[in-house]
């Protein structure tokens, strides 16, 4: 029975931290809301882009370089590069869900880096497989549901406020950015690319269209990566 | 529906197809070392150009403005592990603040 308490108590811990990170995002869903209206975008669509889109920073590509009047391609390039990660992720978690039929469905719609960092986190944990299972659901879920509520509750907010700008939204959906980007910077290399591609970016502002910027900096990344990969092979 | 009605669909299929293709492919093909090497790096580029356009960028012009004050803000808060919505809340009450006083636009 030990085993059986032991669990119980693992996935209490599980599920509060899956709200935790649910409710962290939510806080960030709320300006992604706002972002959508403040762009143009109607209700229904910043909506559905939370419920079938569902991963973040591509969320934030899409409507941010349409808002910068980027053009429909240039955003959705940028929206869909940015997504390629879950591509790496979903592999991952297909070996660990093992799903069928609908699970399938949900399992590749919930796989996002939060899920994903919580379900490699338990995967050495005391439930082992199942825990790491539990882990991913949970916290698909939880972002989820509240990455949603969030957004309506955000697009709801700023229709009635106006100019987001004078709010400093423009400003706080950077910062939001920065944030993200900050704990993956953990080597001398990441910052190497991180400020380089950001330099490659700036320049590339005034020469080409708008969007275009980004998916440069993204291209020579991938450069840089692939560089550093055929040097540690040497 | 507006005119960004069909960029909002398309992209959201190409992303879900993106996590779904995960669940489908081998995983041998995936386990690459060259994919795997490249794949964790490319993000941090695209975000890093990201940020700057939206820091700096009007369109195709480069502007200074209370954007660059706020996130500066922000990234001192980071520096000091302050939480992620204290950022975000910091960078938009600080670029707010001086716009509202005339300090910058």
């Amino acid at each position: 029975m030990f085993f059986a308490d032991e669990s119980i108590t693992t996935r209490r811990k599980i599920i509060r931290d899956a709200v935790g990170i649910g409710l962290g995002t939510a806080t960030y869903g709320l300006s992604f809301g706002a972002l959508g209206i403040a762009t143009g975008l109607s209700l229904i669509e910043t909506q559905l882009l939370s419920l079938i889109m569902f991963t973040g920073a591509s969320q934030f590509a899409l409507v941010g370089t349409l808002a910068a009047g980027g053009g429909a391609i240039s955003a959705v390039s940028a929206a869909s590069l940015l997504g390629v990660r879950n591509l790496a992720y979903a592999v991952r978690n297909n070996t660990l869900l093992k799903p069928h039929g609908l699970q399938r469905i949900l399992g590749a719609q919930f796989t996002i880096d939060e899920s994903t960092a919580m379900a490699l986190g338990h995967e050495k944990g005391v439930d082992g497989e199942a825990g790491a299972k539990f882990a991913f659901w949970a916290t698909g879920t939880s972002v989820f549901v509240f990455w949603n509520i969030a957004t309506f509750l955000g697009a709801i907010a700023i229709s009635l406020v106006g100019n987001p700008n004078t709010l400093g939204l423009d400003a706080a959906i950077a910062a939001g950015f920065i944030a993200l980007l900050w704990p993956q910077i953990n080597s001398k290399f990441t910052l190497l690319v991180a400020v380089i591609s950001a330099v490659v970016a700036i320049v590339a502002i005034p020469l080409v269209q708008p969007g275009i910027p980004i998916l440069l900096a993204g291209f020579v990344a991938a450069i840089l990566a692939w560089v550093k990969a055929m040097k540690n092979n040497d | 529906m507006t005119e960004f009605f069909w960029p909002v669909i398309i992209a959201s299929l190409i992303a879900f197809a993106l996590k779904f293709a995960g669940f489908l492919v081998p995983r041998a093909i995936l386990e690459h070392d060259l994919f795997k090497k490249i794949i964790p790096i490319l993000p941090i580029g695209m975000l890093s150009g990201l940020i700057a356009v939206q820091v700096l960028a009007e369109k195709q012009t480069i502007v200074f403005d209370g954007r660059l004050i706020g996130v500066a803000v922000g990234i001192v808060a980071l520096v000091m592990r302050a939480p992620f919505i204290v950022v975000v809340v910091l960078a938009a009450f600080v670029t707010a603040i001086g716009r509202a006083k005339g300090l910058w636009i």
